[in-house]
């Protein structure tokens, strides 16, 4: 019997509030199919979703943590890039 | 036999299937070829034992001897249990649970579409709740049908076998009597006579792709409906009564 291991899958899950698909983990299945169905069975269980993505972990491009430093710090020191530099005039609401 | 008696015994019948299927595929958790099929079993076998209540509950009050949904799942002996012969088979490998799976659910499928039109309001409204998940049902053990057939030669090899030997117990889901009858007559049922051939050419045209065969032999088995059962069905409902047996009463 063959010992091959089936492809890992990432799975996104958009919730019936939310507006974006959030990573909710992931799973090995043998096709895009089946990737689906899994990812039915395993993550939206207790109704946690509305919609499915999923993407064959190998497809992620993912930044390298050894490059944190120079990727991420620059903006450290840069805090007017946040919109908080206005004073937000009295009776404007859902700020 | 009035309509009352009939649809009691259709309920029944209904019911023993879905509970029997339902304990059958949890025999599976923490068993699973892999994680996420360990998991996908268990929730088929949870809407099947949701079924299983609903229809039972209905039974009990269309019976009025004040027997609860309960009563009936656990506390009847093995020849009062109307399920088909099909839904007791042991487990097997995976691929002999996913063909059963598989002749089970294009039967259901068929049959709770046309539960959805009952001149029965109760039974329309447990169909259109079940249809859903019977398509899901569907769609999963027919994927796999596809791949385990048209797989390696090992799983062609078994799932082959396992066709062959379940499908001596494709005839019982079409069985009708006296109960059925009635119910049909009343617009409470559909006839399933009437939908044989499409289960065949659904059944057929997935086992082609597949790359499977149904036997040419057309030997069947059939005593379920009537309370006759395999050796199987004994062990199963030995596990399955066991804590009400013991403790009666008992609630959780």
């Amino acid at each position: 019997m063959s010992k091959k291991e089936w492809p890992l899958w990432e799975v996104f899950i958009r919730s019936k509030q939310g507006l974006s698909h959030k990573h909710a983990g992931s799973l090995r299945a043998p096709d895009e199919e089946m990737a689906i169905n899994n990812a039915r069975d395993v993550y939206t269980r207790r109704s946690e979703g509305v919609s499915i993505w999923v993407v064959e972990s190998k497809n992620v491009v993912a930044s390298d943590p050894s490059e944190a430093g120079p990727m991420f710090e620059p903006a450290n020191s840069k805090i007017y890039r946040h919109p908080t530099f206005y004073e937000v005039p009295e009776g404007i609401k859902h700020m | 036999m009035t309509k009352q008696e009939a649809l009691f015994e259709f309920l029944l019948r209904k019911a023993d299937d879905s509970l029997i299927l339902g304990h059958r595929l949890s025999e599976w958790c923490g068993h699973g070829p892999i994680l996420e099929e360990d998991i996908a079993l268990t929730n088929i076998s949870l809407d099947l034992i949701g079924q299983a209540t609903e229809l039972y509950k209905y039974a009990a009050e269309v019976e009025d001897k004040g027997r609860t949904e309960d009563d009936l799942a656990f506390l009847r002996i093995e020849r009062e249990y109307k399920n088909v012969l099909l839904v007791e088979q042991l487990n097997g490998d995976f691929g002999k649970t996913i063909v059963r799976q598989f002749f089970f659910d294009h039967f259901e499928h068929l049959l709770y579409e046309g539960l959805m039109n009952s001149k029965d309001e109760r039974i329309s409204a447990i169909a259109t709740k079940t249809i859903k998940e019977v398509k899901y049902h569907l769609r999963h053990s027919s994927e796999w049908i596809i791949r385990l057939g048209d797989g390696t030669e090992e799983s062609h090899d078994r799932v082959q076998a396992s066709v062959k030997d379940l499908s001596r117990f494709i005839n019982e889901l079409f069985y009708q009597d006296e109960v059925e009858e009635i119910l049909i007559k009343e617009g409470i049922i559909p006839d399933v006579k009437e939908f044989r051939v499409a289960f065949e050419n659904n059944i057929e045209k997935i086992l082609e792709e597949a790359t499977l065969k149904l036997p040419e032999e057309k030997w069947q088995l059939t005593g379920g409906r009537k309370g006759v059962h395999s050796e199987h069905l004994g062990y199963l409902l030995a596990e399955l009564q066991y804590m009400q047996r013991t403790y009666p009463g008992m609630e959780w």
